[in-house]
């Protein structure tokens, strides 16, 4: 048995191998370090995010998130300084800079992110001294982000993000915010999620200070140590950003998740205990029993149709995974394998407890692994993302697009109905049943 | 001509990588798996982005650089990726494209690769290890599409005495259904036809009962090595640099006649392409194709006045916008604007020359042009249509004019790998596909709302 993969039959010591590199020559579903601080910090819609590389690092990340902005959109922009042979000899500085000017002239920024890739690592421009500069004549803040792909995975790409907009936190003037009041961080407003979550907090009396990073705002994250909580959503990406808030401005933080009945209302109920606060608590409890009134009848209704199918899950980080476990079990689903790009040896563990023996847990998988589980397993639904999809549907198996790129809100109370609706119109669809079939296995 | 002053930062691109492009010509080869010598990212970014496309599997297996790879050399881990893909894919040939990490930091993959094959060669299961130099830093996508086809001939073909009847087409970046249909037109002619790469079941396959490894299909290896006892290879595309050709390496390698063609879009270039069918085989023009030419002329009668004097702006590789402005011009639409992000040097000069005696002005031609810059100039251009990939979708809709997408990528729709381009059929299609465009956005924007054309 390969060491990223456990299966609870087996054995219930976990000795799962993770964060590490991934091994050369697998096709693993990972990606770079770049691709960690992009995702992060892509949905600040009134930065400037100029890609300082070769063509195809800015190429393939434009316009990828469904990050929706209720204002600038800046960020569906794909900025790069196109690098050349004659720039990889004698440095790309100059280039950049002139970009920068050309750039910040053009659009009018509230601040410039630059990533560097792999090739600036090498060549080694030194992209703290241009932002320097830049920053200075243009009066914005012109903030490197440490992203060379080679430098690890994502996770240190969330960290290089994290890293950046610490600058900004702490810059902007905090007057005039509430007690009561929090940041969202680690939503990143795929299909309006966070304007969901904003409305809830709203409703119990929390005042927002900053989206991070979903339809973020620079002004907003400058002024982001005013607040009295950090919530934070998701595994990794984020949550280095509240670790340094916590040291630097003792802002404590909670970790939440907004995917599940369950998770989205402990999200609320959890703020409401923070500021040990009985009105909003009691607020709290109305919300959510209002919301559930509004969605819990037509879930049941899906249930009815999807009880006892059998999902597989793979995801970007695991504390999604947790969530993803949840809802289906909501759904009177089960769980047969489950597993993410980036997760924590403590965060397996945890996904062991809350699975049922028999699940197959996997970190960092490839398509030939993960196909050979759906088939193992005669999976119903399979969650994952792009990547994945062709897999599940090659081998005639649902899917559900459950990562940065989906344009459907999964998030919050609507979300989950949104999450049953797409499980059952991939699972339900006729045309599983004209699917190339196993001598036995019926397909309906 | 209307000048573009000359920008420092690129936005929006209007051009891919050149490892990308190599990733899917290494497709089209039976039995190959496409390998990546850089950092993990760039081999992830490719496949989503091509998946997005194609709607199918497409592993690319990376060496997975690290900081202390990217410091002392990536060949240990070159050597370990290579171990590892021919332990789980079993593959005939693995197709190395390396990145601008490996490029920079000095690999030397043929250097690289010898000593792999001194290691290994005990072992009778090692495939056949094709590498090409592809930096992101030059050239784009098609460049390394190219590149990577004349590796694979540079590596595979053998000199021969022997002679055959056989022809060879280098089709370049075409879609899998104009492949197909590539191959149902050369089943028409006597003589046995080799396409490189042929992607039209790697990567638009049937659904499976069992996931294959490596998807069936593609070029055969033995067909690529007995290219040397060819008749002729013919090339489509005006605007590949020669040191990039796989059709004049196979020339200069095995003496084989090499003809060089666009891409067969529209009328003319289709004839020419049968013309030289004809010539090559004695062989007239199957009935079908030329039922299916005098089907495409009839219906330019039919629907002309739809389409005569729309301005349209064509966007994407060169080669394909060279055909497609091609085609439009035969059809009575006048292209103002051909642009693309590569940068051969001959846009301006094949797209003259295909346009010849058809436009009564040569529309503005630009290479190395990004999105940014094809706005400005649609502002002053006034378009009334684009044709081109799926990313001008965003200026389509921001000028409120249709979008007929052709070529790679297509994101926003399904069926991108389906697309006909070619042919009298493929013309025949896209001559519908803009009709109707352009009448559906009369039709939209009228206050009548007339049900007749």
């Amino acid at each position: 048995m390969q060491n990223n993969v456990i299966d609870k039959k087996e054995g219930a010591d976990l000795k799962i191998s993770c964060d590490k590199e991934s091994t050369a020559g697998a096709v693993s579903q990972r990606a770079c370090v770049f691709c960690g601080s992009r995702v992060v910090l892509y949905p600040i819609a009134d930065a400037l995010h100029l890609v300082h590389g070769p063509i195809g690092c800015a190429v393939y990340t434009w316009d990828i998130r469904g990050a929706l902005s209720s204002g600038p959109e800046l960020h569906r922009l794909s900025f790069s300084t196109d690098l050349q042979e004659k720039d990889v000899i004698f440095g790309g500085e100059k280039k950049l800079a002139a970009a920068l000017d050309e750039l910040i002239d053009r659009h009018n920024p509230k601040a410039a992110f630059v990533y560097s890739t792999c090739i600036v690592g090498i060549i080694g421009d030194d992209l703290d001294a241009v932002c320097r500069k830049v920053e200075k004549e243009k009066g914005i803040p012109v903030i490197p982000v440490k992203s060379e792909g080679f430098k690890g995975n994502k996770r240190e790409g969330y960290r290089a993000a994290c890293n950046a907009m610490f600058r900004l936190v702490g810059t902007g003037d905090t007057s005039g915010i509430p007690e009561k009041s929090i940041n969202i961080l680690g939503d990143f407003n795929l299909a309006g999620e966070i304007w969901m979550i904003r409305e809830m907090y709203e409703r119990i009396g929390v005042h927002i200070v900053a989206n991070i990073t979903g339809d973020g705002r620079v002004e907003h994250i400058k002024r982001a140590h005013g607040a009295s909580l950090n919530v934070v959503q998701c595994s990794g990406a984020t949550m280095g950003l509240a670790d340094m808030m916590k040291k630097e401005y003792g802002i404590p933080a909670i970790r939440v998740s907004y995917f599940g009945i369950e998770d989205m209302a402990e999200s609320i109920y959890a703020v409401a205990e923070h500021f040990k606060d009985d009105e909003m608590m009691r607020k709290a409890r109305e919300v959510v029993k209002e919301e559930l009134s509004i969605i819990y009848p037509k879930i049941q209704e899906y249930r009815k149709a999807l009880s006892g199918k059998k999902a597989a899950i793979y995801v970007g980080g695991a504390f999604k995974a947790f969530s993803l476990v949840k809802a289906f079990r909501l759904l009177g689903m089960d769980v047969v394998m489950v597993g993410s790009q980036t997760g924590t040896a403590s965060e397996y563990r945890e996904l062991q407890e809350i699975t049922d023996p028999g699940t197959i847990i996997v970190d960092d998988s490839n398509p030939l692994e993960l196909s050979s589980f759906l088939q193992e397993k005669n999976v119903d639904i399979f969650v994952g993302g792009v990547k994945e999809r062709p897999i599940a549907y090659k081998l005639g198996v649902a899917f559900c697009d459950h990562n940065h790129e989906r344009k459907e809100a999964l998030a919050g109370f609507i979300g989950m109905l949104n999450f049953a609706k797409e499980v059952y119109s991939s699972v339900m669809s006729p045309v599983w049943r004209f699917m190339p079939k196993v001598e036995g296995k019926s397909n309906d | 001509m209307t000048n573009m002053p000359n920008y420092v930062s690129t936005t929006n691109a209007c051009k891919l990588c050149k490892p990308m492009g190599a990733t899917l010509a290494f497709r089209g080869i039976e039995g190959a798996v496409p390998f990546l010598h850089g950092s993990q990212g760039c081999a992830t970014y490719m496949r989503r982005y091509i998946i997005s496309h194609f709607n199918e599997p497409m592993d690319i297996a990376s060496s997975s650089l690290g900081e202390k790879h990217a410091i002392f050399g990536g060949g240990p881990n070159l050597k370990q990726g290579l171990k590892n893909v021919t332990d789980k894919f079993h593959p005939q040939l693995i197709g190395i494209a390396s990145t601008c990490l490996t490029e920079t930091i000095g690999d030397d993959l043929p250097m690289l690769l010898h000593e792999y094959r001194e290691m290994t060669k005990e072992n009778p299961d090692v495939p056949i290890l094709v590498p090409v130099s592809t930096p992101s830093y030059s050239g784009t996508h098609m460049e390394g599409f190219h590149a990577a086809v004349r590796a694979v001939v540079g590596a595979l073909a053998e000199e021969s005495v022997e002679q055959s009847n056989s022809v060879v087409i280098f089709p370049g970046l075409l879609s899998p259904e104009d492949i197909r249909y590539l191959k149902e037109i050369s089943s028409h002619y006597s003589v046995p036809f080799t396409i490189l790469p042929d992607i039209s079941d790697t990567l638009d396959g049937p659904a499976l009962l069992e996931y294959e490894k490596i998807p069936h299909g593609g070029t055969a290896i033995e067909s690529i090595k007995k290219l040397g006892t060819a008749a002729a290879a013919i090339e489509f595309g005006w605007t590949i640099d020669n040191k990039d050709s796989a059709g004049l390496l196979l020339k200069e390698k095995c003496a084989i006649d090499h003809l060089r063609l666009g891409l067969p879009i529209g009328l003319r270039e289709s004839d020419s392409f049968f013309k030289i069918l004809k010539d090559l085989t004695g062989i007239e023009t199957p009935e079908v194709y030329e039922n299916q030419r005098g089907r495409f002329i009839d219906s330019l009668a039919d629907g002309h006045k739809y389409v005569f004097g729309k301005r349209a702006i064509v966007y994407g590789e060169e080669d394909l916008v060279v055909g497609m402005t091609s085609f439009l011009a035969e059809i009575g639409i006048r292209p103002v604007l051909c642009a693309s992000g590569g940068k051969s040097g001959s846009l301006e000069n094949a797209i003259r020359s295909v346009c010849d005696g058809l436009v009564s002005e040569t529309p503005l031609i630009h290479e190395g042009m990004d999105f940014y810059e094809i706005e400005k100039l649609a502002d002053e251009l006034k378009p009334d249509i684009l044709i081109g990939h799926s990313k001008g979708y965003q200026l389509a809709r921001k000028r409120n004019i249709p979008i007929v997408r052709v070529g790679f990528p297509i994101h926003d729709r399904i069926g991108g790998q389906r697309t006909l381009h070619i042919g009298y059929k493929g013309a025949q299609q896209l001559f519908d596909s803009i009709a109707n465009a352009l009448l559906e956005k009369k039709q939209n924007d009228s206050n009548t709302g007339y049900s007749y054309m």
